[in-house]
């Protein structure tokens, strides 16, 4: 019992992440697209500019929990994973450091070297969050004593690139909505513009995904068992659906949260498909990593249950409190100061 | 070379660059909120200025802080999974409620606090800058408290293979642990107060900004003063504690060889660990050493024979590191002693200040020196006396490891180089003059 809490909190952790930080790499993967001139390329960054640390917490959270609740889980998957979790890390140190370092010197060279950091630095960890997740879905070579069998390119099968592709275009989509609330005038209008064509582009890869999950994947079998739990894919088309409705609407935040759901359905889409495996074998399924023979020992699991059901909440309220603090647009004289003060 | 050893480096190459910006943090925020403190108490604008301009400086070792510690949590796993797997309950969980209880606090609010000059009264700018430097503290806590299981581990035991957790307030309060903490962070005081006299004492030799200066300099002369003392004394605590704890660490710390009572101190000495005698040593003061660790003649000092050659760690990397560390912290509190008698006329005190403008680097080198002496020492187990690092290591492929290291080389090198010469150019620039419209 204590192992399925943990799997679900696992679950919800990596969504919450998703839907996050999913919007401030969305709006540096999309800014050579949207932004003009430097005035829109600030807006970009200091629309992101409050949240990316917050958000990118949820990641260290993510991972911790992995590490603490499932530690051969953590072992197995992220030395399997190794050169991807590097470009991952190399490229978010990158795009976090480019907030401080770009406008510390006023030299438009200097400038441009931080934009290419902030791009490449969003659309790396996009990609590869999706390929790595995909791949989690599909299986990995894995042997009988957690050693991989395989390299970088054995994670860039068609399955796993589709996963990338699918989050990409959802981190797309979800920073242009956040871009559509955040900006005035014509980068605002762009970005609805870009929005509108990203939610048609997901539609067609989400489709093409859970077809080929039915394929690549045994994450059906636990909806076909208890197909209760279709109401979680079902939830997430309708999710993906009012986006659109909302986008027409001009409501901005409703849309943008409608993206947020859908990500985080998305995710738990997967995470029920895999249950009760954590990283299952492709080579035999006696060798996947399940939630049994990876968890923690009990008393650790109750213990760090009691951390997570008070700190997680409090978390979640001050960090709501400051999405409210920072609601307001951003406006060019906000950016006009040096470095945002 | 293989995945043993460029693992060992990397990670090695990883934690000395993230600590050269941690330390930083914990201290620096504590003295931003000091003078944001006394702003709000005493409406002198001229605090707002000095948290203004000591906090640009802040958000740039900050971001690189926080962006090179993701990494470290990482490589646990991929490149320490055998490690991962085995200590996982407990030192995972560690990790864990370091990022929920400290992480997530300073990182959400740091971002408030930057923006919030103008958004936020002055009281209200003020808190959010103590929470940022009390979670940096309590991040602080929790990693040296993982760290310190693996110095001395302790509420647990070995079953279903691993590491199982039994006594979680014994892990949480050992006295290891506390100590480490106290000595960690103490140090951290020191650099931060050492960073911004030094930076102080360039402003005041060239004659601009005096007065702003020199209350800077003297705030930070008072953390200097009590923490380098501090740090020593505290440190002497370690001694006795490390003859019960880790014994082959003691005993490279001090180069001894023979477990004796009134162990005699050696003023200089050179090991020589193949064959396991000093090759050289003079300025032996009897007893001195027993006197030293235990305060006591009497006290029994483990020497390394005890310890089949297996277990020792590399005795004259941990040995120099550790005789380098003390002298500076002896030097600290001379430094800062001085900067005490002179601190009603640092204008008329040019030498002194060029001295401790020239003396910024020495508590980053004292903290690397300090953990390769906790590090290195503890080798060659990277759980004390239960797991070995050699068994730790991933098992993964040689040119990953390869590729990443370089990767960390070339990346963490650009980096530091960047962000050390923006923080230079922040601290000449000196603060923004008084108007009106900069708050």
């Amino acid at each position: 019992m204590l192992e399925t809490i943990w799997f679900a909190l696992w679950g919800f952790l990596w969504a919450i992440y998703f839907a996050l930080d999913g919007f401030d790499l969305g709006v540096g993967t999309i800014m050579p697209f949207l932004a003009k001139n430097e005035a829109d390329k600030r807006i970009m960054y200091s629309a992101q500019y409050p949240y990316w640390d917050g958000n990118e917490v949820w990641l260290i959270a993510a991972g911790g929990v992995t590490f603490a609740a499932f530690p051969t889980t953590y072992a197995v998957l992220f030395s399997s994973f190794y050169s991807a979790l590097m470009l991952i890390l190399f490229a978010l140190i990158f795009r976090a450091v480019s907030f401080e370092f770009r406008d510390k010197i006023d030299n438009p060279a200097w400038r441009r070297c931080w934009d290419i950091a902030m791009i490449g630095g969003s659309f790396l960890p996009a990609l590869l969050l999706g390929v790595a997740f995909a791949n989690i879905f599909r299986g990995i070579p894995i042997d009988g004593e957690g050693i991989y069998h395989g390299n970088i390119l054995t994670l860039l099968n068609p399955y796993g690139l589709a996963g990338g592709i699918l989050f990409l275009v959802l981190f797309c989509l979800h920073g242009s909505l956040w871009l559509t609330i955040k900006a005035e005038g014509e980068l605002h209008q762009r970005a609805t513009v870009l929005a509108k064509k990203m939610w048609l582009v997901l539609v067609i890869v989400a489709g093409l995904f859970l077809l080929a999950t039915g394929f690549f994947t045994q994450l059906y079998q636990n909806y076909l068992k208890s197909p209760i739990f279709f109401i979680i894919p079902l939830a997430t088309v309708a999710s993906l659906l009012l986006i659109r409705v909302f986008i027409k609407k001009e409501a901005w935040w409703k849309a943008w949260s409608a993206s947020s759901g859908t990500i985080v359905g998305v995710t738990l889409f997967g995470v029920v498909g895999l249950y009760p495996n954590l990283l299952p074998s492709s080579m035999d399924p006696s060798y996947s990593l399940t939630i049994f023979n990876s968890a923690s020992s009990p008393l650790t699991l109750k213990i760090m249950l009691g951390v997570a059901l008070v700190f997680v909440p409090i978390i979640i309220i001050y960090q709501a409190w400051v999405y409210n603090f920072f609601k307001d647009k951003v406006r060019e004289h906000d950016v006009a100061y040096e470095e945002h003060y | 070379m293989d995945v043993l050893m460029l693992s060992r480096l990397q990670f090695a190459v990883a934690t000395y660059f993230h600590f050269l910006f941690v330390p930083l943090t914990l201290g620096l925020s504590i003295l931003l909120a000091i003078m944001e403190t006394r702003y709000v108490i005493t409406k002198d604008i001229g605090y707002q200025r000095m948290a203004k301009f000591w906090g640009k400086i802040f958000l740039i070792n900050f971001v690189i802080g926080i962006v090179t510690g993701i990494t470290l949590e990482f490589q646990f796993g991929t490149n320490w999974a055998r490690y991962s797997k085995f200590v996982g309950d407990i030192f995972g969980s560690l990790l864990a409620i370091e990022a929920t209880v400290a992480f997530f606090l300073e990182s959400t609010f740091i971002v408030v606090w930057a923006l919030g000059w103008k958004r936020l009264s002055p009281k209200a700018h003020a808190l959010t800058i103590w929470l940022v430097a009390i979670a940096s503290n309590l991040s602080a806590l929790w990693i040296i408290i993982a760290n310190s299981w693996m110095q001395h581990p302790v509420g647990f035991v070995i079953r279903n293979g691993r590491a199982e957790l039994t006594d979680f307030l014994a892990v949480i309060t050992q006295k290891f642990a506390i100590l480490a903490v106290l000595h960690t962070v103490g140090a951290a005081y020191v650099l931060s107060s050492f960073l911004v006299m030094g930076i102080s004492a360039y402003h005041i030799l060239k004659k601009q900004h005096t007065s702003f200066f020199i209350r800077s300099f003297r705030m930070a002369l008072n953390m200097a003063l009590i923490f380098s003392l501090f740090v020593v004394a505290e440190g002497d605590l370690h001694g006795a504690h490390l003859a019960d704890t880790q014994p082959s660490k003691l005993a490279a710390l001090e180069s001894h060889w023979e477990t004796t009572d009134h162990a005699p101190f050696y003023l200089f000495l050179i090991p020589d660990a193949e064959h396991e005698h000093n090759l050289l040593q003079f300025g032996r003061i009897p007893s001195a050493l027993s006197l030293l660790i235990f305060h006591d003649p009497n006290g029994v000092v483990p020497g390394l024979k005890d310890f089949p050659k297996v277990n020792r760690p590399p005795v004259a990397l941990t040995f120099f590191s550790f005789r380098f560390m003390v002298a500076l912290g002896f030097l600290f509190i001379l430094l800062t002693g001085l900067c005490w008698l002179k601190r009603n006329r640092l204008e008329s005190s040019p030498g002194l200040l060029k001295i401790i403008m020239y003396s910024i680097p020495l508590p980053y080198i004292a903290c690397a020196l300090g953990w390769t002496v906790s590090e290195v020492g503890r080798q060659p187990w990277i759980v004390y006396g239960i797991m070995r690092t050699s068994q730790a290591v991933s098992p993964i492929a040689t040119c990953q490891v390869a590729i990443s290291f370089a990767g960390f080389i070339l990346v963490y090198s650009f980096l530091g180089l960047v962000a050390f010469s923006l923080m230079v150019k922040q601290a000449k620039k000196g603060p923004e003059p008084f108007t009106s419209d900069t708050i």
